[in-house]
């Protein structure tokens, strides 16, 4: 038989995309599936495969009734709401400034990032320490300018999710002021000049030029930290672990406890479907309006 | 008349040459401030950097002291020669990183190429199946995938970190998206001129795609580099540790220990600080380019 033309392409393609698919199909397809199998079954972990029982939907209605995820999944919330708008708006504040109003532009930018791209385990490391309520730095500043009962911060329930957004804020700035300042430079420098002649102030220059214009990128930058904050788990990890009486506990960490600490593999499995259904709702929610969002400034 | 023009231009230039004034004051004044604001956001490193050098009973004495009476090394040389030292940690890292980094360029160029610039079966479906993986948290993934390494003797093993983190959905999608902005009528030209596939994608296509493989570079690194859910569930022993897992370790083992906790947290980042501020405007390109969050 004669190789044709056709199938040697075939076969080409095939073989290029083998490794990948192979990664793909182990480490992505199969284990979703798994997971999806698991979510209908109970299993004790240590019996290893034996301990297997199949109990329909016997974890579904465990979830549903189950408080910690909805106190997680308000904390979630709540993360997101505060932390994604805050970070976008000092991230456009900084970005229009550095754009055109100062000098040493790029040292100034790195200094914004670095946190950015540090390891957020470290960070997270230093601000727990920052933020011992009783001799850290933080609140002997506070107390030095004259506020005599500082927050107890991550000792606090009413303030521990708090320190975890803003700490959380400060690292996703940088992104947001690299994106902004990127959908900056693609803003015509004409239209500003325009605004000058008509005696525009730099407020309506931000307001009817810069903002409008950059609608696309604050979609963009809105779409990724909000799927990001509600991943997030290794700041609250390592600064309360959930704590203190559950006042920071999020999905993503909850899943880790139940799996992992309690080895109740079927329940963290459900748990993780719980979190991918909220992600997927609220991605789809923002396409959605998307248009309308676009419409309105 | 010839003076009366003289004077006008003399007006105009002096007005904008005050106006310019005014702007390069402004442009200062603006300078400053953002070095004030780009200082505070270094704060909490400075703090660490400080504080590492102290012992417990200055490091959290007010006003700070930024700058220690004493340098105290103590910290620094029991972190990096005592026990499992970060010399470890960042040995594991490297290495690990290093291979995910590798494997990511390879499989996501190949797999990126074909889906590009190659016609073969099922070639939507398999990237629609791809792509519709994209919005699947990272969190479904850890359960299925820790007992599947479990029975596969991968927890407690490198490998089992190494492995998944060689392919990515996202770099497969941001290489097929570069291969596609190359014209066609230049593999056709090679083809025309006897070039196999292999040829196309090594010699032809390959070569230009720098830009968009350093992009890859950098955003797998940062990926990778920080990652700690995938070494925090599968990582038992200390001597497998990376850096991030490393340093929670330390922190879980000394409680109380402030400036040794500083001291580790500092080991951690000071590498990364560094390289990030040498190389910030790829690590700055990459992300803007992409719009990802690394």
């Amino acid at each position: 038989m004669k190789w044709t033309e056709k199938s040697k392409e075939n076969l080409a393609g095939y073989l290029f995309i083998l490794p990948n698919v192979l990664g793909f199909a182990f480490f992505i397809l199969l284990p979703l599936l798994f997971s999806l199998f698991l979510v209908f079954t109970e299993w004790d972990y240590l019996k290893g495969i034996g301990g297997i029982t199949f109990t329909g939907f016997a974890n579904i209605e465990r979830a549903l009734q189950d408080e910690m995820i909805y106190k997680s999944l308000k904390n979630n919330l709540i993360f997101s709401v505060v932390s994604v708008p805050a970070a976008m708006l000092i991230g456009l504040l900084f970005a229009s400034a550095l754009n055109k109003f100062v000098y040493m532009k790029s040292l100034i930018r790195t200094l914004i990032f670095l946190p950015y791209m540090s390891s957020l385990v470290a960070i997270a490391v230093v601000w727990r320490v920052m933020y011992n309520s009783s001799e850290g730095p933080i609140n002997a500043f506070l107390r030095s300018i004259g506020i005599d009962s500082p927050p107890g911060w991550l000792a606090s329930p009413d303030w521990a999710l708090p320190a975890i957004i803003i700490m959380t804020v400060w690292t996703y700035i940088g992104y947001a002021m690299v994106l902004y300042l990127a959908g900056l430079q693609g803003i015509s420098k004409d239209l500003y000049e325009a605004a000058d002649i008509d005696g525009a102030s730099g407020r309506q220059r931000l307001l009817s030029i810069t903002v409008p214009l950059l609608k696309p990128t604050s979609f963009l930058i809105m779409v990724t930290l909000v799927i990001a904050s509600f991943q997030v788990f290794a700041q609250v990890q390592v600064m309360t672990n959930g704590g203190p009486m559950h006042s920071t506990s999020v999905l993503a960490l909850y899943i880790y406890t139940q799996a992992f600490e309690f080895r109740d593999m079927s329940y963290g499995a459900t748990i993780s479907w719980v979190l991918f259904l909220v992600i997927f709702a609220v991605t789809m929610i923002q396409w959605r309006t998307q248009k309308k969002w676009q419409n309105q400034f | 008349m010839a003076k009366s023009i003289l004077a006008h231009d003399n007006g105009r230039v002096g007005r904008s040459a005050s106006a310019r004034t005014r702007e390069t004051g402004l442009k200062i004044v603006m300078t400053i401030v953002f070095l004030g604001v780009g200082l505070l956001m270094v704060l909490p490193f400075l703090w660490m950097l400080s504080a590492s050098f102290k012992n417990a009973a200055d490091i959290f004495r007010y006003p700070v002291q930024w700058i220690p009476e004493k340098w105290d090394w103590y910290n620094y040389r029991k972190v990096w020669t005592e026990g499992v030292t970060f010399g470890v940690f960042y040995w594991n890292s490297i290495k690990i990183t290093f291979l995910q980094v590798v494997g990511t360029l390879v499989t996501s160029s190949l797999a990126g190429f074909a889906f590009a610039k190659l016609r073969f079966r099922f070639k939507e479906l398999i990237f629609l199946v791809y792509l519709s993986t994209m919005i699947i948290p990272s969190q479904v993934l850890f359960v299925p995938r820790f007992i599947m390494f479990d029975q596969m003797g991968l927890v407690n093993n490198h490998l089992g970190i190494i492995l998944p983190g060689m392919f990515t959905v996202l770099g497969t999608f941001l290489m097929r998206q570069f291969f596609s902005s190359l014209p066609n009528e230049l593999l056709e030209a090679a083809k025309v001129d006897g070039a196999g596939y292999w040829r196309m994608y090594w010699q032809i296509s390959l070569p230009l795609t720098k830009p968009a493989l350093v992009t890859l570079l950098i955003l797998a690194f940062t990926w990778h580099w920080n990652e700690y859910e995938n070494p925090l569930i599968l990582l038992r022993d200390r001597d497998l540790f990376t850096i991030p897992i490393g340093l929670t370790s330390y922190m879980d083992e000394n409680g109380t220990n402030y400036p040794l906790i500083m001291a580790a947290s500092c080991s951690a980042l000071a590498p990364l600080i560094l390289i990030v501020s040498i190389c910030q405007r790829w690590f700055v390109e990459g992300i803007a380019s992409t719009g990802l969050k690394g």
